[in-house]
């Protein structure tokens, strides 16, 4: 292999390569990475905090054990992680005010597993102030930009991580996905985005925003560098009682060429009005693409589809409102001293939340309220059955399930602030994977208009390695990973 | 609020009571977290972590032995205990609560439809138990803002310590039967080992609601919660206060509502503490960082084998098989550990008034002994089998009880009994010449006795009794010494 004079234009897999050969080391990688970062960041600002000196001792001690022959597959590979994953060594804000500094005193389980492989923390990304959004714009530190167009969203709420690979600022990042927050910026910022099944990986010292629907997954340029990041985070972790005692395989088990005797699901229930024809035709295109490699193609019906949006945005905003309780001024974070013990709490967080976080709690306190439990979160919770239902019925037909990431690609920035619902309908497509838990994930699909499509494939629950083989031999086939954006 | 204008009822008034206990569960860790449990005498926020401190991103991981232990419990209370049963927030906010919610069971708890005996002035029934469910318990405040430069402060110990509510059904009717009720109550979370019980350091506590209504079912009083009640006799005594103050307003036609009131201990009163805000909206819903429990029928079964011996079961054996007095057998089954000592010391000899003997000497005399060393009511000076020795040689007549009081009292620490009363030299006398000369000698002591029993006056050899006794210093029998005199004022 050739190396490039930018090493940030190498993959997760062909870094291993080159470091395990001595080609490269290390620091002189994190090093690229610094560089790149410096270049690029005052356009994109992927990052809310980077980890400049922690990064290079890492990249030193990643070096020392890869000499000594101690190599794991992410030993040395410089990451990026979404600021809602607890660091021990950088601030975890959740992109807001109300954790401004916030120091955890305890890395979160897949942290910790990075770590003990050796990896390397560039630094913490930008996100919607607690995964509350669908564009990176309800960060309480500035948005994000896309590096496909300067006045274009990332998508959300993972868009500083989504933009950091697509940007080339990080080999491989982590994200967030409760309703689409890893595979819709990954769609609009034109990487791939996996969202594992739920229970796949620990979500302890990830702060929650949705705690039955939000799971940890990567981003990365490409399906193998995605399943090298799952297999590095993935399993039970008795912190997380909702982590499934399921082996965790290699992912890239079932990498071929062709998808011969593959049967793919298209819900017609996956076509909206308001749909970006750019966007219908990359999708029909990528449609024909499977057939041609060998995947037949079967409609299958998901009725409650339709009601998913809704139901999400009662599940999700009830669990929020009771696990953003904590934020208080207490114990940590921001504390605005007020007259007495509840004009503090008003202050604190009146001013230390935003107007997204604002809005979910209260719908999420309304809906668990009494009188309207029942009308809201309990027939929420019977949809939700219909809808995991609905997968169920559809899996014994099919291997996956293909479906637009995002009716559109990335809009302007500013262009849905004022309509929440605008905003809402971005991951349309992308919520009924969390109702139902099952792992999905976001593969470039080529450009409407010069702006990223993302081709959504979801999978049955904990076959992870089935979805990204055919995401794979898409991939390869289509082609689209190797267009790097210009920044 | 509700309330309730009263008029006075024709029909005769009835007292309705039902109680929830709050019990902290006794385990090594907390309810979610490794920390230990044991938190009394720690400095303020040593047992804590990121899980009961509530920080960001901390996730709730299952007690397995809170959960067995109220299980343990629920079966104790004749409860049923479905296969399924769920955990869910309570949502509240107060900074003795880290999370803003308390992990809770709401419609589907652990244990379901008990019961409890209770018995008062001899007769005994059952009150029936609603539900056992599981919880953690909240942090402390520190109010004491003198000593804190103005501010309160929070301890979270405390914070996520297993805590079980154990709710009563309304059947209650006198605070008497109430009192029982807790009593009854405590002494079985004891003896299976599910609690301490100890009502002084808050890990037992108790609510009772509280109404009035006619026999005949024309009139239905409000029901009032009672709150800050902190000893079995201050939930007595509330309640008394209460039900003399709805009935009296009954009678006087005054409004009744439906409302929580505080326990004044000093005033021995209670007073309202409604507030004008609404009935408090506590926002339950699935817990979802904790899968549903599917409790099975194997883990049910192995946890019936270790409830053991109930006491209720047990006092009655002591009565019937043992041939204890009915308060004896109910003193002994106050404490397990009592009971247990007893029946160590009793070594399964129960011939016809030996374990009564034991009894007597366990319930006078060591736990007497006890109690004026400061000891709890379940530890003992002296171990079980020391007791059995000692009681042995009062049988066998080798100590006589003045003796074995006095052996009792210098006992030292695993010595044996018939070693300290040697070393003592208190062993009886069985020495008859010895026994003579005492009673030779008392009978110089005491003319005036002499004279008076061969006068006639019987009752005299009483004295010449206490005066012999008192010159073998307590080692002779009272019948030797009796046969000694009655033969030397007879001969002489
Ligand atoms: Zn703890």
């Amino acid at each position: 292999m050739s190396l490039p004079d930018d090493l940030t234009l190498l993959t997760a897999a062909e870094s291993r390569v080159a470091l395990d050969n001595r080609e490269i080391s290390s620091v002189e990688l994190t090093n690229a990475y610094l560089s790149r970062i410096e270049k690029v960041e005052p356009h994109i600002h992927a990052y809310l905090h980077l980890m400049t000196d922690m990064a290079l001792s890492q990249a030193n001690s990643a070096d020392q054990r890869i000499e000594s022959g101690d190599v794991s597959d992410l030993t040395g590979i410089p990451i990026a992680l979404k600021d809602i994953l607890c660091t021990t060594d950088a601030p975890t804000t959740a992109a807001s005010k109300i954790l401004e500094g916030y120091m955890s005193p305890y890395d979160a389980t897949v942290v910790a597993r990075l770590r003990e492989q050796g990896a390397v923390f560039l630094g913490k990304t930008n996100t919607d102030e607690f995964a509350m959004g669908s564009s990176t714009e309800n960060s309480a530190f500035g948005p994000t930009i896309n590096p496909w167009g300067e006045n274009r969203v990332p998508g959300g709420s993972s868009g500083g991580s989504a933009a950091s690979v697509a940007a080339r600022e990080a080999t491989i990042s982590l994200g967030s996905d409760t309703g689409g927050s890893i595979r819709q910026p990954a769609g609009f910022c034109s990487v791939v985005g996996l969202k594992p099944t739920y229970g796949r990986v620990s979500r302890f010292g990830l702060l929650p925003f949705a705690s039955s629907l939000d799971q940890i997954g990567p981003f990365a340029r490409t399906v193998e560098d995605a399943a090298i990041m799952l297999r590095s985070i993935s399993g039970r972790d008795k912190m997380d009682s909702t982590s499934a005692p399921i082996d965790v395989p290699s992912f890239t088990e079932k990498f071929g060429a062709d998808l011969k005797g593959v049967k793919i699901g298209v819900a017609k229930e996956y076509s909206v009005e308001g749909m970006e024809p750019g966007v219908d035709a990359a999708v029909k295109a990528a449609l024909k693409q499977l057939e041609d490699l060998g995947a037949e193609l079967i409609e299958v019906s998901l009725p409650h589809t339709e009601y998913a949006l809704a139901t999400y945005y009662i599940t999700a905003p009830a669990e929020a409102s009771a696990n953003l309780a904590r934020y208080d001024g207490v114990r940590f974070g921001n504390r605005i001293e007020g007259d007495d013990l509840i004009d503090t709490y008003k202050r604190t967080r009146g001013q230390g939340f935003g107007p997204e976080v604002k809005r979910r709690i209260m719908l999420g306190t309304y809906a668990l309220s009494s009188g309207y439990y029942d009308a809201y979160y309990v027939k929420a919770q019977k949809v939700r059955t219909l809808i995991k239902q609905d997968f169920d019925a559809a899996f014994e037909q099919v291997d996956a399930i293909v479906a637009p990431t995002s009716p559109t690609v990335a809009f302007e920035l500013g262009s849905r602030t004022n309509d929440p619902y605008a905003m809402y309908l971005a991951d349309v497509f992308t919520i009924p994977a969390n109702m139902a838990g099952i792992p999905g994930v976001s593969v470039p699909a080529g450009f409407s208009d010069g702006m990223p499509v993302g081709l959504q494939l979801l999978g049955k629950a904990f076959d992870e390695s089935t979805l990204l083989g055919i995401a794979h031999a898409y991939e390869q086939a289509a082609g689209f990973y190797k267009e790097l954006a210009e920044v | 609020m509700n309330s309730t204008t009263t008029q006075a009822p024709a029909a005769t008034l009835k007292t309705v009571i039902g109680l929830e206990v709050h019990a902290q569960v006794l385990t090594r860790s907390k309810m979610y977290c490794s920390c230990s449990a044991d938190y009394a005498n720690a400095e303020p926020n040593t047992h804590v972590c990121m899980v009961c401190l509530g920080l960001p991103g901390a996730l709730p991981v299952m007690n397995q032995q809170a959960i067995e232990t109220v299980i343990r419990t629920g079966l104790a209370l004749n409860c049923e205990i479905p296969d399924y049963c769920k955990m869910d927030r309570k949502n509240y906010v107060y900074p003795d609560l880290p999370k803003g919610y308390q992990i809770s069971q709401y419609d589907l708890p652990l244990c379901i439809n008990g019961s409890l005996e209770i018995t008062v002035d001899g007769v005994t029934r059952t009150a029936g138990i609603t539900r056992v469910h599981i919880e953690e318990d909240t942090g402390r405040l520190v109010h004491d803002i003198a000593a804190n430069e103005g501010l309160s402060l929070v301890d979270l110990n405390r914070s996520g310590v297993p805590l079980m509510e154990i709710v009563g059904e309304p059947d209650l009717t006198t605070p008497e039967e109430a009192r029982e009720y807790l009593v009854a109550l405590r002494r079985i979370l004891r003896a299976i080992g599910a609690s301490t019980g100890n009502m002084e350091e808050g890990a037992f506590r108790c609510d009772a609601n509280i109404s009035v209504r006619a026999e005949d079912g024309s009139f239905i009083g409000p029901k009032v919660e009672i709150k800050n009640m902190n000893s079995f006799r201050a939930v007595e005594r509330a309640l008394k206060y209460e039900e003399i103050r709805q009935r009296e307003a009954v009678a006087n036609g005054e409004e009744l509502f439906q409302e929580t009131r505080g326990w004044v201990d000093a005033q021995g009163i209670t007073v309202s503490q409604r507030s004008k805000e609404a009935a408090h909206d506590y926002r339950y819903f699935p817990e979802p960082d904790l899968p549903p429990l599917h409790i099975s029928r194997e883990l049910v079964t192995s946890i019936a084998d270790t409830v053991g011996e109930l006491p209720v079961d047990r006092e009655r054996r002591f009565a019937a098989e043992l041939g204890l007095s009915g308060s004896d057998a109910a003193l002994l089954n106050t404490e397990r550990g009592i009971a247990d000592f007893f029946e160590e010391a009793i070594a399964g000899n129960t011939s016809n008034g030996y374990p009564q003997q034991v009894a007597n000497w366990l319930l006078n005399d060591v736990m007497g002994f006890a109690r004026t060393r400061g000891m709890a009511a379940d530890e003992f000076p002296i171990n079980s089998g020391q007791l059995r020795e000692l009681v042995n040689l009062v049988v066998g007549k080798q100590l006589t009880g003045t003796a074995a009081k006095t052996v009792l009292a210098e006992l030292a620490v695993d010595e044996s009994p018939s070693a300290a009363a040697e070393r003592l030299n208190l062993l009886a006398m069985d020495d008859n010449g010895a026994v003579l000369d005492a009673a030779r000698e008392a009978m110089a002591a005491q003319p005036a006795a002499v004279a008076d029993f061969r006068s006639g006056k019987q009752a005299a050899i009483g004295r010449l009794m206490g005066e012999t006794m008192k010159r073998t210093g307590g080692r002779a029998n009272a019948d030797d010494v009796r046969a000694a005199l009655l033969s030397l004022l007879n001969e002489e």
